[in-house]
Order: structure tokens, then sequence, then C-alpha cells
């Protein structure tokens, strides 16, 4: 029977070099795929999946390599193939689709130019048969203007149809095998259910088999027939979708399920009349000569939490970067505790400046790598309270146990030795040491594995109910606004479409585009994507839904 | 497209302000230049009032501004004044000052040509040389080829360039006579001539550029090889070779452009030593034998004409690089 299998990878080792030594990734991991088969691979960051992925392309990346076990590709050993006779396979019989399409297509190169190099490279077909093949294969794949959007380069076309025309470049050599490592991971929820469902129908189409990697359970659900679930180079389970879904065995696996079930009390409305703490009102901003921003007004109040949800490019960062003063608005002001702020952060005091603190995306960018931990946090303690020395240093060690790690171990650290859950706890102390009352939250768990990012979610509400902070909560990932938000702010193009208290929002009738939103968002129901298809019908979907609307 | 017209244009103009700004420099430099013409050139018989005939016929008189801007004046109209020196010798001849061989341009315009012909012959050797020495080693990176590649090019960049020109006379003009040690080139010269007898300077210069432009080459190239698109590339099966001139070549252009920019420049404005050794006709010894007589609108001259090709190519290599852009090349 075992001569069914496409793919077949028994006890497979990998190493990655790491400090002159060599340090397990994969730690004999067997996997087998069917002709036609779709296998959800799936785990946190770190787990192996990308590796194990690649590898089963008979690829490793530098510094990386298999030191043990075989792969077997239609009974050709990649392990021991030589160079030569990997390329003869790579992209004609395995094809790989990366997570950031707009990386991973060249810069320099038209999009059909980049389609047919693989065909014409390994002699399937000829430069202009391969080029009318793609162009039925983006009409397939529902691009807009197939005939055209060929001769555009990668920055000329947006993220999701990027992610498509990607996928069309896998299928060019009609290969048994596509490797897809999270493809719809950068894009946004309404895009994203589009690239699934064209993903989806192409492999359907051509019988294709796929690895399908990915972190989000809800994604792979609809996308796999059988799962597999990683943790730190070791497989948890293996089972068939279904099953996984409803009866998984591990406790590991049981906890990544249980995740999205994490949600803060409702707390009372707010009382009319109060003050808010921070109010943007008629607040119109951008840059150069595009505008951002458009009349938008929001208030936020002591000790709750306002998210603000919309897709890339709707001007949420831009709206806290009017909070901050950064951007200062064109029009309109910004209100803290009902006194107007200077619009310029340049212009305002000292105690103002200490009252707005943020929180970034990306941990690792937003902490100075050759600063200790210790001063990363002792600066703002000293700029914003005046505090020195031992006093300081209390200070700082406070501070520290309030984000839960310990000062004895964490004081003399760098960032490069912090978990990305820990920086991002760093990350929170350093908002924290100026004692402010707002804190803005620039997508802070988007970065971040589910399990941590609940993590820094409950650390965050307990915060919040200590101190009594006030929280804008910028994200794009309504199951974090289910689980933390006491108010919501719907944006789009710059304006505010939709607000209100949380429950209200999650309570139809909502406004077209945040029941587009909501109704994007993956569930675990294998039957999700069929049944919102069937229900909204193919061409109403992401991007042309959102035209549709208008 | 426009965006791309708007930046030309503007580089332009800052070219020309930088030029401005390096023509005040250079007269102010050269002013400053310890001695004088006229002392120089009357010797052991300089009376004051020689001296003061000669100053006031050149116009040294009169205030350093002033002589800026009849200088700058003339230049706008393209008059790069008269050489003192051959004006002075003129004068002993009985000759007419403005009788056309006494004008800066005049001298300078067939030694200008014999320099622009000498770094031509060098780059049309050098650049293709290091551009695919630079290919091959990031191809085959860290192997014996790129090690012996790297090496060769550091030693000659770290020789002196008179060592260099001596090494290659040795070997090509005295140990085995295929060229001349000589190139004291003419008018009226045939082309092939005039080539052979430049090839022993070029190939000098060649080795002395060789180095950074290949170098750049090589680390730019191996600069992206860790991008997901040149990951991309090889996952799609494509051959090594394919991968550095298709995928990895066409973005790396931008910094190796400068570098050949910066190189080319180097060859007109740099190149007095090896024109010394071999005797070649160039500018730069004419504004070598100009300084040490004080023949101070040569200098001028040829200072200018440094600092206008210098200006010239990075500004060719500003928007060559721009242009390499495909973002800049076809907006949304």
């Amino acid at each position: 029977m075992s001569d069914d299998l496409l793919l077949k990878i028994r006890d497979l080792h990998i190493e990655g070099r790491s400090d002159e030594t060599w340090t397990p990734i994969i730690n004999g991991v067997d996997l087998s795929l069917k002709r036609g088969e779709v296998l959800g691979l799936i785990g946190e960051s770190g787990a192996g999946k990308s590796t194990l992925g690649l590898a089963a392309m008979g690829y490793t990346r530098d510094g990386v390599r298999i030191s043990g076990g075989t792969v077997e590709f239609d009974g050709i050993d990649l392990v021991h193939a030589s160079a030569g006779e990997k390329r003869e396979l790579l992209g004609k019989r395995i094809a790989y689709v990366a997570q950031s399409a707009a990386a991973s297509f060249n810069p320099a190169h038209r999009l059909i130019d980049q389609h047919a190099e693989g065909p014409v490279t390994h002699g399937v077909q000829n430069r202009s048969d391969s080029a009318e093949d793609g162009v039925e294969l983006y009409r397939r794949l529902r691009l807009p203007n197939p005939e055209e959007i060929g001769f555009r380069y990668p920055h000329q076309v947006s993220g999701g149809q990027l992610q498509r025309a990607m996928t069309a470049m896998a299928m060019s050599c009609r290969p048994d095998l596509i490797i897809f490592d999270e493809p719809t991971t950068a894009l946004d929820v309404t895009t994203q259910i589009e690239v699934l469902a064209a993903i989806r129908d192409i492999v359907e189409q051509f019988d294709t088999a796929a690895i399908y990697i990915t972190h989000d359970l809800a994604v792979v659900a609809q996308m796999a027939d059988r799962i597999k679930v990683l943790l730190r180079g070791d497989e948890v389970e293996t089972a068939d979708t279904r099953v996984m879904l409803d009866t998984p065995q591990e406790d590991y696996t049981k906890s990544l399920w249980a995740v999205r079930a994490f949600q803060r009390p409702t707390k009372p409305a707010v009382l009319t009349g109060a003050v808010p703490l921070v109010s943007v009102r008629d607040v119109t901003a951008g840059y150069g000569k595009t505008t951002v921003l458009r009349d938008v007004s929001f208030d936020m109040h002591d000790g709750r939490t306002v998210a603000v949800v919309g897709e890339s490019g709707s001007g949420k960062s831009t709206a806290a970067r009017c909070i901050t003063g950064l951007l200062p608005p064109r029009s309109g002001e910004v209100l803290f505790r009902g006194e107007p702020l200077p619009a310029d952060y340049r212009k305002r005091s000292r105690d103002q400046l200490r009252q707005i603190q943020m929180i970034y995306q990306m941990a690792d960018t937003a902490l100075n790598p050759r600063k200790k931990i210790g001063e990363i946090i002792g600066r703002p303690v000293q700029f914003y309270t005046g505090l020195t020395g031992r006093a300081r240093r209390k200070r700082v060690e406070e501070l520290m146990e309030q984000i839960e790690l310990p000062a004895a171990t964490f004081h003399d650290r760098l960032p490069s030795e912090l978990s990305g859950g820990q920086k991002q706890r760093i990350g929170i102390a350093r908002a924290l040491a100026a004692e402010p009352s707002f804190i803005i939250c620039d997508e802070v768990t988007s970065a971040l594995d589910q399990l941590v990012a609940e993590g820094i979610l409950k650390l965050l509400a307990e915060l919040q109910d200590r101190l009594g902070l006030g929280y804008m909560f910028i994200t794009h990932d309504l199951a974090t606004v289910r689980a933390i938000a006491d108010e919501v702010v719907v944006m789009k193009e710059g304006r505010v479409v939709e607000q209100g208290p949380k429950a209200e929002m999650f309570r139809p009738p909502h406004h077209p585009y945040t029941d587009l939103l909501l109704s994007s968002v993956p569930e675990m129901d294998p039957d999700w994507l069929d049944d919102l298809l069937e229900e909204r019908g193919r061409a109403n979907i992401g991007d042309a839904a959102i035209e549709n609307m208008d | 497209m426009n965006s791309v017209v708007t930046i030309i244009a503007q580089r332009l103009a800052l070219g020309l302000l930088t030029l401005l700004i390096v023509s005040i420099v250079i007269f102010a430099a050269v002013n400053m230049l310890p001695g004088d013409f006229a002392e120089l050139i009357l010797g052991q018989g300089a009376t004051p009032e020689a001296v003061t005939a000669i100053r006031s016929d050149l116009g040294l008189d009169q205030p350093p501004v002033a002589r800026y801007f009849t200088w700058l004046g003339g230049v706008m109209q393209g008059d790069l004044g008269n050489s003192f020196a051959q004006a002075n010798f003129a004068n002993f001849a009985g000759a007419d000052v403005n009788s056309g061989l006494t004008s800066v341009a005049d001298q300078i315009r067939p030694r200008f040509a014999n320099t622009m012909f000498l770094a031509l012959v060098t780059a049309a050797i050098a650049v293709p040389l290091s551009l695919t020495l630079g290919v091959l080693a990031a191809l085959f990176r860290n192997s014996l080829f790129d090690r012996i590649a790297n090496v060769g090019t550091l030693t000659s960049i770290s020789s002196p360039e008179f060592f260099l020109a001596y090494v290659l006379i040795l070997f090509l003009a005295v140990l085995n006579p295929w060229l001349p040690s000589l190139s004291n080139i003419y008018d009226g010269m045939g082309f092939g001539e005039r080539l052979q007898r430049t090839l022993l300077p070029a190939l000098t210069l060649t080795l002395v550029v060789t180095a950074h432009m290949m170098r750049m080459t090589r680390a730019a190239i191996i600069n992206l090889l860790a991008s997901p698109y040149i990951e991309m590339a090889r996952l799609k099966g494509l051959s090594p070779m394919r991968v550095i001139l298709r995928h990895a070549l066409p973005n790396a252009l931008a910094p190796i452009i400068n570098v050949v920019a910066l190189n080319l420049a180097y060859l007109i404005t740099g190149v007095v030593v090896v024109e010394v050794v071999f005797v070649y006709p160039g500018i730069g010894q004419l504004f070598v034998d100009s300084v040490k007589i004080r023949d101070i609108p040569v200098v001028q001259a040829c200072c200018l004409i440094f600092a206008a090709a210098y200006i010239l190519l990075n500004l060719t290599a500003d928007i060559l690089s721009i242009l390499s852009n495909p973002r800049l090349r076809h907006p949304k």
C-alpha cells in the first residue's frame, strides 16, 4: 500500500547551526501524503513547520541540514539526490507558495515573466503557451483583469492578488505536490477568505497534493483533509480534520483549541456626561497629498479598552500617530481629560507626554538591541519620574514584577536573549514606567503565537483593573476584540463606519462593512468556508464584496 | 514617469549648484597657493617694477572677488581665460596675445581628449572584467576561485600605481617586447597604433580599479541571496547561474553602478602618476606642470573639469540607479 504514497518522510532529523553548534529543529518526524491529499501542518513559531515543509522539497536553508532519516518523493530519495536531480523536480513536480508574496516575487520582473520561467526552464511549455496558460490560471483564481495583470510588476498588485498569482505560478507546471507556507498569514481577513477559496478550488480541480502550513487552526480546518500538530520539532498527533477538531487526544492540542475561550466580563456602560480620558474630535490627517483620516471622532474612558479595527490602510495607526502628536492633524483636535493637547508632540509638556504611552507591534524592532533590559525600562523611569540610582533600580524591579519577569534573571539581559512574548512584556513595562493613564497598543499580539498572545492579553487586562488604565487597542483580529474590548470603533478608508459597546457590535444588525469583517473570520467548523461561499456567492467575498458595498 | 523626470531635474539642478560651490572652493584654494607667477617667471631679475608690470598685465592686481567674478563670467561663456605661461611666451616672441594658442581651452583640449581616450580604453577592459569576476565570485562564493580573485584584486589595489606600472613594463615590454613602454601619442596617429601605445597604461589602471568594482558586485549580489525571492527562484528549480544573473543582479545594480561611476571618475582625474610613468600626454601632466609654475588659469580650468567630471559621473550613476528601480520606472 505504501507505494501509493506520493511523499514518504521517515524518522526525519534536521539540525540548525547556532553559535558553532548544531541544535535539533526536527526530531524524528514521519509524514505520509497520498496523491491529491491535503495535509495541514500546524504549530507555533519555532515548531519546525516551515523547515519540515521545505525538507519535503529536499531543500534546507543556509545553516540547516538534514542529519538523519529519509524523504522520498514518488520513489526518489531527496536526501541523497544531487543538486541537479533536485532541480529537475523543483518547480516542475513540487512547487512552493511562500508566506509573503510581496517579498517572494522578484521586484525587477513582470508577473507573467516570472510565471513562465519555470515551464520554459523545465521544458514543459514554450514562453507563449505558458503565458497563455498563466492567463487561464489567473482567471480560474478569480484575479481581476486576468489578461492584463500578468504584465504588471509585483509592486503594482495588491497583497491578496499577488498571493493568488503566486499560487498560479506554483501551478504553472501542474506539479504533483505544492507546499503552502502560511500563504494567508500576512493578509487581512476579507482578503484571506478570497485566497483560501481560490487555493482550495484550484488544488481540487487539478487534484494536486498539498502540505498546508499555518498557525491558524480555523484556516487549516477549511483547507486540510488531515492535520498534523507539531511542537518544538516533535509530532504531537495526526488525525483526519474532523476527528482532530471533535476529539483532540493530546493536552497540547486541546490547549490550542481552548485559546479562543478567553473573554473579559462585560463592564457597565460609561456614565453619561463623564469626561473622556482621551477624545478625538473631527480629526483629518494625512501624509503629503494623500488624506488618510477624514473627520474621525471617538472617545476613550478611564479603565476601559477601545478596540479600533479595520483592514490595513484603514487609518488605525494614523489615528494613533495623531493622538501621540507624531503626526499633527490638518484639522480637528485631540482632548485629554477635556483639555486640548498641542498637535505636535514637541509642543507638549513632559507631563502631557507622560500620560500617553505606546506599545508597538514588533517588539523586536521597538527595543534597542544593544541596551540591557534594566536600562530599557530604567530610562523612561528616570526621564519621567526623576528617580535615579537605587530608587530607580527599585522602581525597575517593581515594574518587572508587574510584567511577571523576575528582575534577578532578566535585568542584565539583552533583548536578543528573550522570546517574542517576553520582549512584548518588556515593551509593556517600558510604557508603564512613565506611569501613564492611557496606553495605545498597536497590534501588540499579532506577531505572537496564540498561547503567548493570550498571556499578553491577560496581563494587559490585569494591569488595567489594577491601575485603571485606558487602552486604545489597534487590531485587525476580531477574536482579540471579542476577548478584551469594552467599546469598538470600526474604520474603513479613513472613516469611522460604526462605533459602540462591544456587545452591540457583535449583535446584528451591523453596518455592511462590519458584517463583512465579522463573517470573514474563519471558524473552526470545517464546513464554514463552503457554507459561507454558498450563502454569499463566490463573487461576493473579499475585495469584490467591498466594491459591491460602495 | 513624471516622478522620474522630476527627480532627474532636481539632481541636475543640485549638480549645477555643487559645481558653482566647487568653483568658489577652487578659486580660493588656488589663490592661497604660495608664491606667484610674476616672481617665479622673473626669477633673479624680479625687480618690484617688473613684478608690478606683469601682475597688472595679467590682472593679478585686482581684488580676489573681482577676479573671481571675471573668471566665472568667462567660464559661463565658455572662455576659460588665457594661460599665463603661454601669454608671456607670446609676449616675448612679439606675437598677439589673443592669437589663439595662448587660450587655456586650446591648451587643455588635446590633453583632455587623450585622457578621455585612456579612460575609455581602461573602462572597456575593467568594467566587464570586474563585473564578470564579481558575478563568478558570488556564484562560487568561498571557493578557491573566489579567494584567488579577492586576494589578487586586493593585492593589485594595495600596491602603488607606479610599482604596478613598472611590473607591467618589466613583463610586457622588457622581458617580452609585446607593447611599447612609452606612450607618446600625438595627433594624426592611426587608431590601431594609438590603441597599442595606450594599452600598457590602461592595463595598469585596470589593475587599480578592478578590485572595488568586483568586490562591490560580489557583495551586492551575496547580500540579496537571503531574500525570499531568491529562495523562490531556487525552489522553482532554476540553475544557480540563472538565479544570480536574472534574479539577483537586476536588483543589485544600484550599488554597483555607483562604484563603477566613482572609479570612472578616478580614471579621468587621478591618473597623473601613471601618465608620468608612461610619458602619456594627458591632462594630469599638464595640471602638475601648471601648478609648478603657478599658471593659475590652467590650474583652475583643470580643477573645474575634474570637478565637473566627478559631478557628472555621480549624477549619471544616481539617475541610472533610480532608473534601475522598477517602482520608479513603473509607478502604480
